[in-house]
């Protein structure tokens, strides 16, 4: 997704050095970023890596060891109470009173946000249509299902229609079609709120937001939209190719008659061979590979060039893998 | 204030929506009123002794147990962290939680004039005087356990570790003047203050006394006051 030309640029969000220590572990180490108006931010990291633990700093629910956070150009600290009304925040495990109804748990949460009466119906009304909950709305909250008791975490942290929403990992568990819903919601809110979120998931990551912020061990690797990590950090691309009529030693001869190629495999297979070559982007081979296998009456089946994605930059960067 | 009054019927509302607050009930009434009506008719009496000399008793246990769960349920499944992320005081929270307890004993205790419409049935030359502080003194009592219990549940996510904790606290106050005789002298009138049934018989005696009503809220402030700093504690962890 490219940035969106209509969005404010204030800046809402800005981390200076922030430090968080548990004890002798260092969590999350001397990490600087600022986050604009109008941007849905993920935060993407190994489990472990520091995500949770800033988001939990960034809504007041932890204090940091050291470093400077101003939300709004307030300080985390100092102002952590009026901070707290312009925020929404979704913890990662969503955390619910399963003994409350799902009514009364959103009144209970407005209530608290000094939304009452004529507001409250109103905001009610907002979110039950933005959140699809209102099959559930007379149900008890532990009768409902996971995706349901998601779609109502993140009812409550938007009740009050806050500037910033915090989502921590909004879509973990949830089956395809609640991603997708999901998804779409938060892209939605990202039109008028700064949204935050944290996943492990990278085709989330990928799917909805602006910006990327790679964290690991409690330090930021990578920051950016992910055109431009994907574009900073791309590696060789990889060429897969399906060869029917030749034999491996012809195939190992095209590393020869072509500058700046590396076969890496040749592997037989069901047709023929199946080959992978790798090159520079500049140095695109196609052509030439083409011409030869003409030239040499051989089929081609199949050619595929694959170049890094956000996955093969995320191993690169943190040497894991997303999942770790 | 308004999020005080808040918390307080969420509270409430859970306790009544669930189990626990009839369960309680029932079950506290239920034990007062076999030790009251036990002795009752032997003695002849008209007074409401047992009862005043039970209920203590019966609080040792019942009000750990109702207030074992309070924070440490809530850190344990992890709404804490909602509720500490809205604007939310930590001491509005701590009492909301606190006068919702309060107000589960308070109707514990009311259904215990069952027995006193009994004595005004049977009894004669009843001092209804001792029985206004008699009541006064338990619910005073009931308060100063809970604000024990509700510190308790505040230090731990674990809410059988919550409730042993709780009976800790509550058996130090409640035996420390029955160990008088071990003591020193020089310390017997300090431990002797800080007992809770040294207050609670003075109050039960028909005299109100600002002594004990002092020692009353100073246990439940110092307690409620401990919570809050417990709970703040996350933040620096």
């Amino acid at each position: 997704m490219g940035q969106r030309p209509f969005c404010k640029r204030n800046k809402m969000i800005e981390v200076k050095n922030l430090i968080k220590n548990y004890g002798p572990v260092k969590a999350v180490q001397a990490i600087n970023f600022s986050i604009s108006d109008g941007e849905i931010v993920g935060f993407l990291g190994a489990n472990g890596a520091g995500k949770s633990t800033t988001l939990k700093i960034l809504s007041g629910y932890l204090t940091q060891t050291s470093g400077q956070i101003k939300i709004n150009n307030l300080d985390i600290i100092k102002d952590s109470h009026e901070i707290k009304k312009m925020i929404g925040y979704l913890p990662e495990s969503n955390p619910l009173y399963n003994d409350m109804v799902v009514y009364d748990l959103l009144e209970f949460t407005a209530n608290i946000r000094n939304i009452t009466g004529e507001k409250f119906k109103q905001a009610l009304h907002t979110v039950v249509e933005q959140c699809g909950l209102k099959g559930v709305l007379h149900k008890n909250v532990g009768a409902c299902s996971k995706g349901y008791k998601q779609r109502i975490g993140l009812a409550c942290a938007m009740i009050h229609n806050p500037k910033i929403l915090i989502l921590d990992e909004p879509v973990t568990g949830l089956d395809p079609n609640q991603i997708v819903e999901i998804r779409e919601l938060i892209k939605n809110l990202g039109k008028e709120k700064l949204v935050l979120m944290s996943s492990h998931i990278l085709q989330e990551i990928e799917a909805t937001v602006d910006r990327i912020i790679i964290i690991d061990n409690g330090q930021i690797v990578a920051d950016g939209s992910t055109k431009k990590l994907i574009k900073k950090h791309k590696g060789n691309i990889q060429l897969s190719l399906e060869i029917k009529g030749a034999t491996k030693e012809k195939i190992k001869k095209l590393e020869d008659q072509i500058e700046n190629i590396k076969i890496n495999k040749i592997n037989k297979s069901q047709f023929g061979h199946h080959v992978e070559i790798e090159y520079l982007e500049k140095n695109d081979p196609r052509e030439e590979i083409f011409k030869i296998i003409t030239k040499s009456k051989w089929i081609l089946l199949e050619m595929n060039p694959k170049s890094d994605n956000l996955e093969d930059i995320f191993r690169k960067l943190t040497g894991k893998n997303i999942k770790a | 204030m308004n999020n005080i009054k808040h918390i307080y019927l969420k509270e409430l509302k859970s306790y009544f929506n669930g189990p626990m607050a009839y369960i309680f009930l029932v079950i506290f009434s239920l034990v007062n009123g076999y030790f009251f009506s036990n002795t009752f008719f032997i003695f002849g009496q008209s007074d409401m002794r047992a009862l005043f000399q039970i209920v203590p008793l019966v609080y040792l246990f019942f009000i750990p147990a109702i207030t074992m769960g309070i924070i440490s349920k809530e850190k344990n499944i992890g709404t804490m962290e909602v509720m500490c992320t809205l604007p939310i005081k930590d001491h509005e929270l701590v009492i909301g939680k606190y006068l919702s307890i309060l107000s589960l004993l308070f109707v514990g205790l009311l259904l215990t004039l069952i027995m006193l419409f009994n004595l005004i049935a049977v009894g004669t030359n009843i001092d209804y005087g001792a029985i206004f502080t008699g009541y006064l003194g338990l619910f005073l009592a009931g308060s100063v356990y809970a604000s024990m219990g509700i510190f308790a549940s505040s230090l731990t996510d674990n809410q059988v570790v919550g409730f042993i904790i709780a009976i800790f606290f509550v058996l130090i106050f409640f035996l420390i003047d029955k160990m008088l005789i071990f003591m020193p002298n020089a310390i017997a009138g300090t431990i002797q203050y800080l007992s809770i049934d040294y207050h609670l018989s003075n109050i039960s005696r028909g005299v109100i006394d600002s002594r004990n009503l002092i020692y009353f809220f100073s246990m439940i402030g110092l307690f409620l006051l401990l919570t809050i700093e417990s709970l703040s504690s996350r933040k620096w962890n």
